[in-house]
């Protein structure tokens, strides 16, 4: 702790966050000062800012290393997470626009949270200090709160943005009540401190610390709605406005995989190697709960929300690996994850319509046959959350298993494989409304695609496809920033 | 870029143009497709002729595609892959051709998917890489998915997500199994693992090498099918549209047999060898089993489909009797079903696109019609109950003479499915062709066309050219099947094969 003056390649470590805190900040002036509703326009902004943040991201990777008295690392790690929830927050915020033109609520806030809320979660995945991350935690699950209730005559979105704070709340409490345990039991909130201390065999086997790691994990555990805290998700997803649900699905879960991960193996890693049993039992319940409650819903959004806790098990499973790899693994499978789920909820949020009338599985009816390139698109997704070889969800499935079999989980793989092959039943549904049975009603008035929507959609497509047809660039990217030294 | 990368890549580039062409130019695209898979298969004749018996795999590529773990881009051919290959890329313009006026919807989508079934396919059979041969595996499995869900009968939605479900859940085990092995020899090279087991360096402990193997044999044994686990095959079979039930029957359950052939035997010989038995117990309740259910069909295209399970049998039966005969006749047997099961399902296609029915009881006097039919149907028929001379008889007597040498009874047992075949077939023949035709099939029922005997020559001329050629086939065959059963052999028969150089050395 040198000098408490960031120095500039200080700022440049946290230029994405700074960028984009200061876009979400102009974008409400500029409505309150105008007056005017020019919602289009600040998309184009928030789009242009997150496309900065993009490049922000890659230049403060080029200049890796600790800001701001060692607060901030700013890694391949961070990088990587800061890359994914970025391409999330561009993908979402593109097809945002005309949703909520049709909803008649496109407005400068809901642009502004989106840029808080990934400000969020980029400090979230570059954070190297407890209480850093907890404000990072809290910036980017406030405004998701909002968010989930950004359309405030719907009764549904009300629902869901209460049952999200109330429980979401409580999870942070847990997780703060974690980090004071974990200060108390190592007396520093840095992650590269507590690793210093928990060395030692004594702290490391001081109660305190085993209840600090619980309740950082029951937090952490909320977020990314692992069972068993995955009860808010359903619900959630179902009452807020679909490119919420997308942008919920992705980010927040990604940056808090990226918090759990980095407080797991770094900070806490001398201790947490006793802990795979917790860890694998809620891989397992995750993946069980998610897949078997997908086959029962009528509702495409309850589905997808189904289908997100249950990626959430597979991503568990490679942080039950508990080893560098298990972490590439976990990374890749994200980055992966979050283009297909945000393109299958494009598909959706393009699909509902005003009121969002069409959100049954059965109203895709012979989407093929009207749309076919977006029934073509969103095949696309689903085969890759399936896991259909030559989409990212295929290498993600398998890196992940890859992982846990290297460290010798080998019923966790069997059982996370064959949930796999339950899971293809509920996405093969979709698929078959769409190309098995003619034309319904639903599909008859549907208008193609306006060009921001087809951008995200094919943008997606891009990258699922990408990861998996060519996944190394990623996958080593990965495998180096796994190894999180701090 | 050797000739087997063009032949693997040219349906590839055929599906993606047909992607890009304009819906409504039926025609075209029909024309464009059968030229990619009538190209497609000039080129594999390439292979056939360029094949030369010798070292172990021909027109190897090997390019790396993934870096870390390492992936590669590894194929290659051998006796055992080189006539599956051209199987498919035989069977594909034959398919596109059945399907000229049949397919009358959604034909871009129909055409596309086919060319994406024949390159998943044809990859499969020469993948040398086990990642590579999963990648394939399962990108055959969507097309095929499509075209029985969108263009089948009337249950084909059940039938599409069943043949999906069943297969994934084979699969799945399968590549658990793959990367424990990886995990364990650190590559996916088949070759590599193979030199890595000759040199001692990839001995399994037993329940290990059980549970391997049942991994990998559990995903065969489902898609080959064995039996009990052929409940999908009648649905699948029966619900998909005339070239999706060659495709199925004729090759993709050749992908079981080629898996069990290619990776179970030589990778895990203890552990096949333990399995054996009751291996060849469920080959033949499958045999006898599959041939009373086709006895008693009165739908033709679900008996044609319980042939298979019959007929699947004998392969799996002269596989796992560990002799060279016994798998000689199985590979044999396997294009043999090929061929004349596919011819099969398109004449039974050929009827059900006169009358639109399957049901025997509402034929009977096609002959009067349709005599050309008729006849291609009866060689088609007797090709498939075993008459020497054509070409199933030589793969079953090759089966049983193999089965008989390890154990007499279930080559007797084996061979009641011969005689039942010859029931089912005939009985099926005389009801639909012989006797007095009612006014039903005067009125629709009409002789072969032009295009109906392209598509059907070939496949009766290689049912004779198989039935009395053999030798041009089988060498190939043979010298593979040596090198895959002195692995299998590797680890158990030690003591039984340096007893007999012993032997000969007395005087």
């Amino acid at each position: 702790m040198t000098s408490f003056i960031p120095s500039g390649v200080e700022l440049l470590r946290l230029l994405p966050e700074i960028l984009l805190v200061l876009a979400g900040t102009v974008v409400l002036v500029l409505e309150g000062v105008t007056g005017a509703r020019r919602g289009r326009e600040l998309g184009y902004l928030t789009l242009a800012t997150l496309l900065a943040a993009l490049a922000a991201a890659i230049a403060a990777y080029r200049q890796p290393g600790p800001a701001f008295s060692g607060l901030i690392a700013s890694d391949g790690f961070a990088a990587f997470f800061r890359v994914v929830v970025i391409a999330a927050a561009i993908l979402v915020t593109l097809f945002s626009g005309p949703y909520l033109r049709r909803e008649g609520a496109e407005r400068g806030e809901y642009y502004a949270l989106l840029l808080y809320s990934a400000a969020g979660q980029c400090l979230m995945a570059s954070a190297a200090e407890l209480i850093v991350l907890f404000i990072a935690l809290e910036i980017s699950s406030i405004a998701s709160y909002v968010l989930a209730g950004y359309l405030r005559a719907d009764r549904r979105a009300n629902e869901a943005a209460v049952k999200y704070f109330l429980l979401g709340s409580f999870a942070s409490a847990f997780l703060l009540y974690g980090i004071a345990l974990l200060y108390g039991a190592a007396g520093s909130t840095w992650l590269a401190e507590i690793r210093a201390v928990l060395r030692t065999p004594a702290a490391a086997s001081d109660s305190l610390v085993g209840t600090a790691a619980a309740l950082i994990f029951v937090g952490f555990a909320f977020k990314v709605s692992a069972a068993p805290f995955q009860i808010w998700a359903p619900d959630v997803y179902q009452g807020a406005p679909a490119p919420v649900a997308a942008f919920l699905s992705a980010g927040p879960k990604a940056a808090a995989f990226a918090g759990l991960l980095r407080v797991f193996m770094s900070g806490l890693e001398p201790v947490t190697a006793n802990w795979e049993g917790i860890v694998w039992v809620s891989a397992l319940a995750t993946m069980v709960i998610g897949n078997f409650a997908a086959l029962l819903q009528s509702n495409i959004k309850r589905l997808l929300a189904y289908s997100s806790i249950a990626h959430a098990g597979y991503v568990m499973v490679a942080v039950a690996a508990h080893s560098s790899v298990g972490t590439a693994a976990a990374m890749f499978y994200l980055a992966a994850y979050v283009f297909m789920n945000v393109g299958a909820f494009a598909v959706v949020s393009y699909f509902a319509r005003q009121g969002e009338r069409y959100v049954q599985v059965e109203d895709l009816t012979g989407l093929a046959w009207r749309q076919p390139t977006v029934a073509a698109l969103l095949s696309v997704f689903l085969l890759s959350l399936i896991g259909v070889p030559l989409t990212g969800g295929f290498f993600g499935k398998f890196y992940v298993f890859k992982a846990a079999l290297e460290a010798g989980l080998v019923w966790l793989t069997v059982l996370g494989l064959l949930n796999s092959a339950v899971a293809a039943y509920y996405y093969l549904r979709i698929l078959v409304v769409m190309y098995m049975r003619e034309p319904a009603e639903a599909t008859a008035e549907l208008r193609a695609p306006t060009g921001p929507v087809k951008a995200a959609l094919w943008a997606s497509a891009f990258g699922t496809l990408f990861l998996g047809i060519f996944p190394s660039a990623v996958l080593e990217f990965a495998t180096n920033a796994a190894a999180l030294k701090p | 870029m050797n000739l087997l990368d063009a032949v693997l890549f040219l349906p590839l580039a055929g599906f993606l143009i047909v992607l890009l062409l304009p819906r409504e130019r039926e025609e075209a695209l029909r024309r464009l497709a059968l030229g990619f898979a009538a190209a497609t298969f000039l080129l594999s004749l390439g292979l056939a002729t360029g094949y030369r018996a010798g070292g172990q795999f021909a027109f190897v590529t090997d390019l790396p595609w993934i870096r870390s773990p390492q992936i590669r881009y590894h194929v290659g051919l051998d006796g055992l892959s080189l006539w599956l290959v051209l199987l498919t890329t035989l069977l594909t313009p034959i398919g596109i051709l059945v399907s000229w006026r049949y397919i009358s919807k959604r034909v871009k989508e129909f055409y596309a998917l086919f060319l994406l079934l024949e390159f998943g396919l044809i990859g499969v059979f020469v993948a040398l890489d086990l990642i590579l041969f999963y990648v394939f595996w399962e990108v055959s499995l969507v097309p095929m998915y499509f075209l029985i869900g969108v263009w089948g009968h009337e249950r084909r939605i059940y039938a599409a997500v069943k043949f999906f479900l069943f297969t994934m859940a084979g699969s799945v085990l399968m590549l658990a199994a793959i990367i424990y092995l990886y995990t364990y020899a650190g590559t996916f090279d088949y070759v590599e693992l193979l030199r890595l087991q000759a040199a001692g360096n990839l001995a399994f402990r037993r329940t290990e090498g059980l549970l391997l193997f049942l991994g990998f044999f559990l995903a065969f044994a489902i898609k080959v099918p064995l039996f009990p686990l052929h409940t999908w095959l009648p649905d699948a079979h029966v619900e998909a549209p005339t070239a999706g039930s060659v495709m199925l029957a004729s090759v993709m359950l050749k992908m079981g047999c080629y898996g069990l052939l290619r990776f179970c035997l030589p990778l895990f010989p203890q552990a096949s060898r333990d399995c054996a038995p009751w291996i060849v117990a469920l080959a033949i309740a499958g045999i006898i089993y599959g041939a009373l259910v086709a006895l008693v069909q009165p739908n033709m295209k679900k008996l044609v489909a319980y042939t298979s399970v019959s007929h699947l049998g004998f392969v799996v039966l002269g596989i796992f009797t560990f002799s060279p005969l016994g798998a000689d006749g199985a590979v044999y047997q396997m294009i043999n079903h090929g061929i004349s099961t596919g011819a099969l399902f398109i004449l039974v296609g050929y009827l059900y696109e006169r009358k639109h029915s399957l049901e025997i009881a509402d034929y009977g006097g096609v002959a009067t019609p349709a005599p050309n039919l008729a006849t291609v149907f009866m060689i088609t028929a007797l090709a498939s109950a075993g008459l020497p001379t054509l070409n199933n008889f030589v793969g079953e007597y090759l089966v049983l003479q193999g089965a008989a040498q390890v154990n007499f009874r279930w080559a007797v047992l084996a061979a009641t499915g011969v005689i039942l075949a010859a029931a089912y077939m005939l009985w099926l023949y005389q009801r639909v062709f012989f006797g007095p035709a009612p006014d039903a099939v005067r009125a629709h029922v009409y002789d072969l066309t032009r295009r109906e005997w392209t598509a059907m020559l070939p496949l009766v001329a290689l049912m004779v050219w198989l039935g009395v050629g053999s030798e041009t086939f089988l060498p190939a065959i043979r010298q593979t099947n040596a090198w895959i059963l002195e692995r299998s052999r590797a680890t158990t028969e030690i003591r039984v094969e340096l007893r007999v150089p012993l032997q000969e050395v007395r005087p």
